[in-house]
């Protein structure tokens, strides 16, 4: 779909470039020129949503690091400063820790249209498992950064993180000291912390450049996950979707203001404002909402060494779904079956998010939230590893368009239920 | 195939010995992430037992740690000394004075048995356990009560229940007088 390049150099300067850092040529035939499925809907607007997050993550990111101090004894004092004396520190931080949870809000709702879609299937596999890495560099940024501010929360949600290192068998003890630096958290991991926390961001960067180079070879799947068989099937993505991403940016970037402006505690915990106490552990570790469906995994199993297994397994299954999936057709529009397992699995995901958040033997309706969190961690695991590959045996899909063109400019065809 | 040629073997021999030099090379970037000398030298921590009342618990700091001690009642002594070794999920005492393979035995965790001294830090990820009280029992055992998932240990610091592998740790201590003890 990349096809031969159609750019066309206008000036003496452009020509002279040209033949030297076709830089223009790149730009004119990946965000200009590019040919698009003209049926890409709303869910296909979060990659711009997510390259404009990372994007306000590291210049906030930056600034703050201007006034921040990653020392145990003076990092609670100098983000408060930030928030009380710096000018407009309040927000900027604000933007910034509120923007973690919208980065994970769109990452999570651009996973769940490649699995609905089926945009992981071929020939865009190597896309999907670029993706799966980059929301791993997410989660550890993520977790390196919400350990900065030196609060209860912050001290006590990287001692549980850390040690789960710990349940590695004969090693786990050395790599956990390893990586504090100490024999508990302390002055020195906070200060690896903070390189750490700035340096991912960047490598997130360079993956996303990976990401989108891997796109740009097969081009856009779409909702009907049928390939492009001609011209007529897509439209240039400037003006169609620079328009298109840009409309649905502007509403995303109001629900994000909503949450700076009103409600910018939203997502965090109160304990956090509390500054870090070695020897008092909160009543309740929670982590942020974005990390819960694995906590409740993790919580879930009564053995140690088991509980982080099926933790970590839970996001190395992601890297296998390309080929778990058995079925010959991408979208679920047309998989009137594995469409309500999807529904299903997204169900089990936020019952997992709500176990998670609850106390360990917290129960709704006489019924403990432990057995809860175990089913649907189950849920979860069949999904992936038995429903994906029978259901794309034994199922019947609903016809599938002719093309692209036809269903969306329909003649006398009707365009396929939703 | 034929021998190989002295440029052959200039090759191999460069690329292995740059290669060990890489590895070598490795090593400090790795090993600086290890707790330094000053950290690893941390003292030890001596402790006036005077104040502490029967049936309280104090906690101290040590090596960073929480560091429970605890003066036990008669009651939690006998409560303790009456658990069968064997039926515990972890049998082992993890008492630093002691060999490896003690067995869990109450005399095993606590030296003195009214004197309760341990690493304050729960054995599956590393939260501070809760103590139990008569007023504010904690857990089923008596002993204390990890809020973050839910391990319960008993009046000895064992592990009874719950995801943690381990009972609590006692550190290497020694007693200097009857009212004064030296951890570390």
């Amino acid at each position: 779909m990349s096809g031969p390049s159609t750019y066309k150099p206008n000036s003496g300067f452009e020509r002279w470039l040209d033949t030297r850092l076709p830089l223009p040529r790149l730009l004119h035939d990946t965000i200009h020129t590019f040919p698009t499925p003209r049926n890409l809907n709303i869910w296909y607007t979060f990659g711009a949503i997510l390259t404009f997050c990372l994007g306000i993550q590291i210049v906030t990111g930056i600034v703050l690091a201007m006034h921040y101090v990653a020392n145990a004894g003076l990092a609670f004092d100098s983000v408060e400063s930030i928030m009380r004396d710096v000018n407009y520190g309040w927000l900027i931080r604000y933007m910034h820790s509120n923007g973690a949870s919208m980065f994970f809000l769109a990452v999570y709702i651009h996973m769940f249209r490649g699995l609905y879609y089926g945009s992981y299937k071929a020939p865009r596999e190597l896309i999907w498992i670029i993706g799966v890495l980059i929301y791993v560099l997410m989660m550890a940024t993520a977790f390196f950064g919400y350990v900065l501010p030196w609060g209860q929360m912050s001290f006590w949600g990287a001692t549980v993180i850390t040690n789960l290192f710990s349940a590695i068998p004969v090693v786990g003890k050395g790599i956990a000291t390893w990586l504090w630096g100490d024999f508990a958290v302390g002055d020195a991991t906070l200060n690896r912390f903070f390189s750490l926390h700035y340096l991912l961001p960047f490598i997130i960067a360079g993956v996303v450049g990976l990401h989108i180079w891997a796109l740009h070879v097969p081009g856009n799947n779409n909702p009907l996950g049928i390939d492009v068989k001609s011209p007529q099937d897509t439209v240039p993505f400037h003006p169609y979707y620079t328009v298109k991403d840009a409309f649905y940016l502007t509403l995303f970037v109001i629900l994000f203001a909503i949450f700076v402006f009103y409600a910018p505690n939203f997502f965090g915990n109160p304990d956090n404002y509390q500054q870090a106490n070695p020897l008092v552990t909160p009543p309740d570790i929670v982590p942020e909402w974005y990390l819960l469906p694995f906590y409740a995994m993790l919580r879930s199993i009564p053995n140690k060494l088991m509980g982080v297994i099926v933790m970590a397994g839970a996001m190395i299954t992601l890297v296998f779904i390309p080929w778990l999936d058995t079925s010959r057709v991408r979208s679920c529009r047309f998989r009137p079956l594995m469409k309500q397992f999807f529904w299903g699995f997204a169900v089990a995901c936020v019952a997992l998010g709500y176990c998670g958040s609850q106390s360990v033997d917290a129960s709704v309706a006489g019924i403990p939230l432990v057995w809860v969190a175990r089913v649907a961690t189950f849920y979860y695991y069949a999904f992936f590893w038995l429903i994906m590959p029978i259901v794309g045996l034994i199922e019947t899909p609903k016809k599938i368009p002719a093309s692209i063109a036809q269903s969306v400019l329909g003649d006398t065809a009707a365009a396929p239920a939703e | 195939m034929d021998a190989g040629t002295r440029r052959d073997f200039l090759y191999v021999a460069s690329g292995a010995l740059g290669g060990v030099g890489l590895a070598a090379m490795a090593w400090p970037f790795i090993d600086q992430m290890n707790p330094t000398s000053a950290t690893l030298a941390a003292g030890t921590t001596e402790i006036d037992l005077s104040p502490i009342q029967v049936g309280q618990q104090v906690v101290f700091k040590f090596r960073g740690h929480p560091l429970f001690v605890r003066r036990r009642t008669p009651a939690e002594i006998a409560e303790a000394n009456a658990v069968d070794v064997n039926s515990l999920p972890d049998p082992l005492a993890y008492n630093d004075n002691l060999a490896d393979n003690a067995p869990a035995t109450d005399a095993n965790r606590a030296t003195k048995p009214e004197w309760l001294i341990l690493i304050g830090v729960c054995t599956h990820l590393g939260c501070t356990p809760t103590v139990s009280t008569p007023q504010m029992p904690q857990g089923d055992y008596g002993g204390w009560l990890c809020h973050c998932h839910g391990s319960q240990y008993d009046t000895a610091g064992r592990i009874r229940k719950g995801p943690a592998p381990r009972n609590l740790e006692v550190p290497q201590y020694a007693f200097l007088s009857a009212t004064r003890v030296m951890v570390g």
